[in-house]
């Protein structure tokens, strides 16, 4: 069985950099879902609901927030670095959690092939 | 800058809906961590949060699909075509998790409805068609993107309909008459739209994967494929 430390931390790389650099080039237009969610409604230019029907109406403050909300960290100087900070310490964190968990409930020995 | 994601807000599905959704997600997830113990040996969890941890980046990468519409990779297509269906399902519930509590994206009420739409139907609607087309189309690199496109398409509308069948059932706000009608036709046109975005960029990766490492795509095991697998050590 080969070996995938060397190809898990190339994989790590490319995703810290389209997470830390390419992410700030990300299209900041509605997405799919909350285009739909603002039909019949009409918005005003800072994204407030002003009137008519629509899904969007019951949406709540997040419960959580806190200083990464909207991939925006608080503590960086610059929209750049708020979003790169954002999306490094995201994937790190990921990594280490998924990474973690499936290492510790995966099988100890493998049957041969 | 403002990100937004394909992720449903806190309020928006109503408690009902919330907690249904949440049963049905801790039991998928469940059945997913029983059958995907089978899957996790010392190669696959490595590579399975590799997985989760790029799937999380190319969230964040919103592309547009419309004039004042974006959209964004869901994953279950390449978690299932690189870690197969049982492990993919997790890894983008992992990334669900982490961006409900840490970044504020999805709401954490929400976290069931959206572990249904986009871990446990997106995947599983992928697999099932990824299962299908490996087995027709040729085994070639654009075999393999072709499947990847066409899964990625599908799988994206089904997630997106899941939203509007859990909305049908009780959103927060009674839409005025014929409005949820009209609510699927959009979901629908967007996410297919979404969903070919999706396909291009999980067919760049997996071609990518299956070139370097074909034994680390879970997808291609057991096909013999002169051009894509190399004879099992």
């Amino acid at each position: 069985m080969r070996r995938t430390t060397g190809f898990v931390i190339a994989g790590l790389v490319v995703a810290l950099l389209l997470a830390g650099v390419v992410s700030s080039f990300a299209s900041g237009a509605p997405d799919g879902l909350d285009s739909a969610s603002t039909r019949g409604c009409t918005v005003d230019a800072a994204g407030e609901i002003t009137g008519g029907t629509c899904m969007a109406q019951g949406a709540k403050e997040h419960e959580v927030g806190g200083p990464f909300a909207d991939y925006t960290f608080t503590g960086a100087g610059g929209d750049f670095a708020a979003t790169a900070v954002s999306g490094v310490v995201g994937v790190l964190v990921t990594f280490a959690l998924a990474g973690g968990l499936f290492w510790a409930t995966r099988r100890r020995r493998a049957p041969a092939q | 800058m403002e990100q937004l994601a394909l992720h449903i807000s806190n309020g928006v599905l109503g408690g009902p809906v919330a907690a249904a959704t949440a049963v049905v997600a801790a039991v998928g997830l469940t059945l997913c961590v029983q059958r995907g113990r089978r899957d996790l040996d010392d190669r696959l969890a490595p590579m399975a949060g590799l997985v989760a941890a790029f799937i999380f980046a190319v969230q964040m990468l919103n592309f547009p699909v419309l004039p004042g519409v974006s959209g964004h990779l869901l994953g279950g297509t390449l978690a299932a075509l690189l870690v197969g269906p049982w492990v993919g399902a997790l890894c983008v519930s992992i990334v669900l998790v982490v961006q409900a509590l840490m970044f504020a994206d999805g709401g954490v009420t929400a976290l069931g409805a959206n572990i249904t739409n986009m871990a446990l139907l997106n995947t599983a609607v992928a697999y099932l068609l990824i299962v299908v087309l490996l087995r027709v189309l040729p085994r070639t690199p654009a075999g393999l993107a072709a499947t990847a496109v066409v899964a990625g398409v599908v799988a994206v509308v089904a997630a997106a309909l899941g939203f509007v069948l859990q909305y049908a059932l009780g959103g927060a706000t009674e839409l005025t008459a014929g409005g949820l009608g009209s609510i699927a036709a959009v979901m629908t046109g967007t996410h297919a739209l979404i969903g070919i975005g999706e396909g291009v960029i999980t067919a760049v990766t997996v071609v990518t994967v299956a070139k370097t490492r074909p034994d680390l795509v879970y997808a291609l095991r057991g096909l013999r494929k002169p051009d894509l697998v190399e004879s099992a050590a």
